[in-house]
């Protein structure tokens, strides 16, 4: 055997050596440096899904509203939004569900909101309730007439709009819209039967009007006029028409 | 030392050095997220073409929850609306994320039909982004999700080219390849992913694949299912109900 040493010579030894220290720091690379996860397939995939796993959460789920709030899922259930879930208008909430006081969740208000889904698109489906935002009560904010917790389409007496559509339809986008039919025409029931023999009452006093126009009495936002000089000695549907929008 | 002990040696050394480098790393496997076994599940998704009505919502809270930028040509998930005319011609546009377009009342003549088709990564069983990663970044994990593992990632775009659904994107910060991954950080936690959550017609539904008491086991049952592509034999798990045949 050690003749066998001694028989190899010099140089061959010095490349043996050269291969050796390589063969060490390789596995000295592999076995302490290298991360375990490179070494094995099953492991890198465990410790990406693992990274996957700990990113943060940002929605926090349909179940963590009801916890805290009652009233607004309760109405919300028997509406037609009741398959919407809170976060789809609220925005991400998985904050707001970690620190209830100081995080509060967007609400949006304004009119575009509403707009993502209502507004009339042809590739919406048919049947789905969409607007035209440029007749349907322009500038004015959805909630005023729809509560979006459990949106209902205001309408005026069923058996008016039956024969009286067009009105209907005109008076829905007016400022009139959520005035009922009734409320200005007094209609006996007879004048479902014999519509043209029995008809409904018109407002024929300036101061019908004026409960509402007249300087004082409006409300927020409403047009008022002083009624001893605006226009006194006509009626006031002789001049506005009240079905049409801004009321002219 | 005769030559016998020294084969027995170098034996020994050999297997030795396998054991420890090829074993240990697996004793280090372990959960991803607390009790989460991805073993016991194989997500899918359902998609209800009649039931989107373009909100673009799902575009909006796949942003903000996986951290998208916010640019309009990144996406994890997109809504394409289809537009066939009278003509035959069919146009397809990417809608916006609810910003303007979907806004704006589109008066369009001549449409034969229209709809919107909602797209992400279909999560294929046979996915060719696997097979086409030089590096082994992008894997599928065994509840049938594919991830990208971002450290492992060259960001070399081969699998974006790969991608026959168009579903990645080279991430502008990170630098590498970035998809949908059913939001997996949710689905550890017993969530939703974060477009399924807020889409308010219920167009997109979530579950296991095995399971039949399960929406998804319903959408399954009841719907004439398409997927995107079948020619490619890819085997998505994004199901499509009620497909027209111009989408692709």
């Amino acid at each position: 055997m050690k003749d066998f040493f001694k028989k190899i010579p010099e140089q061959a030894v010095r490349i043996i050596v050269l291969f050796a220290v390589l063969a060490l720091v390789l596995l000295v690379v592999r076995q302490f440096i290298l991360p375990l996860e490179l070494k094995d397939p099953a492991l890198q995939k465990n410790s990406a899904m693992e990274r996957e796993a700990a990113k943060e959460v940002k929605y926090a789920g349909a179940q963590s509203c009801g916890q805290c709030h009652e009233k607004e899922p309760e109405m919300k259930k028997s509406g037609y939004h009741r398959d919407l879930s809170c976060e789809s208008c609220h925005g991400a909430a998985q904050k707001h569900v970690d620190n209830p006081t100081d995080v509060k969740p967007t609400s949006p208000k304004k009119r575009d909101y509403c707009s993502y889904c209502h507004n009339y698109n042809s590739s919406r489906p048919t049947g789905f309730p969409q607007i035209n935002p440029d007749t349907h009560n322009p500038r004015k904010p959805c909630i005023t007439c729809h509560n979006p917790h459990n949106p209902k389409p205001p309408k005026t007496p069923r058996s008016c709009a039956a024969c009286h559509a067009e009105i209907e339809r005109t008076k829905a986008t007016s400022y009139h819209a959520l005035i009922e039919c009734t409320v200005c025409h007094s209609t006996p029931e007879k004048h479902k039967t014999s519509p043209r023999t029995v008809t409904p009452t018109k407002p024929d006093k300036r101061e019908f009007c004026g409960k509402c126009h007249a300087k004082g009495s409006g409300g927020k936002g409403m047009p008022t006029v002083d009624m001893a000089t605006h226009g006194e000695k006509y009626v006031c549907w002789q001049c506005h028409y009240p079905h049409m929008l801004g009321g002219i | 030392m005769d030559r016998r002990d020294f084969l027995k040696h170098v034996c020994l050394l050999i297997s030795s050095g396998a054991v420890v480098g090829g074993l240990s790393p697996a004793a280090w496997a372990k959960m991803i997220h607390k009790d989460y076994d991805p073993a016991k599940h194989y997500y899918g998704m359902g998609v209800d073409i009649d039931k989107c009505i373009g909100c673009a919502r799902c575009m909006q809270a796949c942003k903000t929850e996986n951290d998208v930028p916010g640019d309009p040509f990144y996406f994890r998930t997109w809504v394409e609306r289809y537009v066939i005319k009278v003509d035959k011609s069919v146009t397809v546009n990417t809608i916006n994320m609810g910003l303007d377009e979907s806004r704006d009342v589109i008066m369009e003549k001549d449409v034969l039909r229209s709809f919107f088709v909602p797209k992400l990564c279909n999560q294929c069983d046979h996915p060719p982004c696997v097979q086409v990663c030089p590096v082994g970044a992008t894997f599928k994990t065994d509840d049938g999700v594919i991830l990208v593992d971002g450290k492992r990632c060259i960001g070399c775009r081969y699998c974006i080219q790969a991608c026959p659904y168009g579903a990645r994107y080279l991430h502008p910060e990170t630098r590498v390849a970035d998809k949908c991954t059913f939001c997996y950080h949710r689905l550890v936690r017993g969530l939703l992913p974060a477009c399924v959550e807020v889409c308010p017609k219920q167009a997109r539904v979530f579950g296991d694949m095995k399971s039949i008491a399960s929406p998804l086991g319903r959408f399954i049952r009841m719907n004439k299912l398409h997927v995107l592509k079948p020619s490619l034999n890819t085997d998505p798990k994004v199901l499509y109900a009620n497909l027209d045949g111009e989408v692709n």
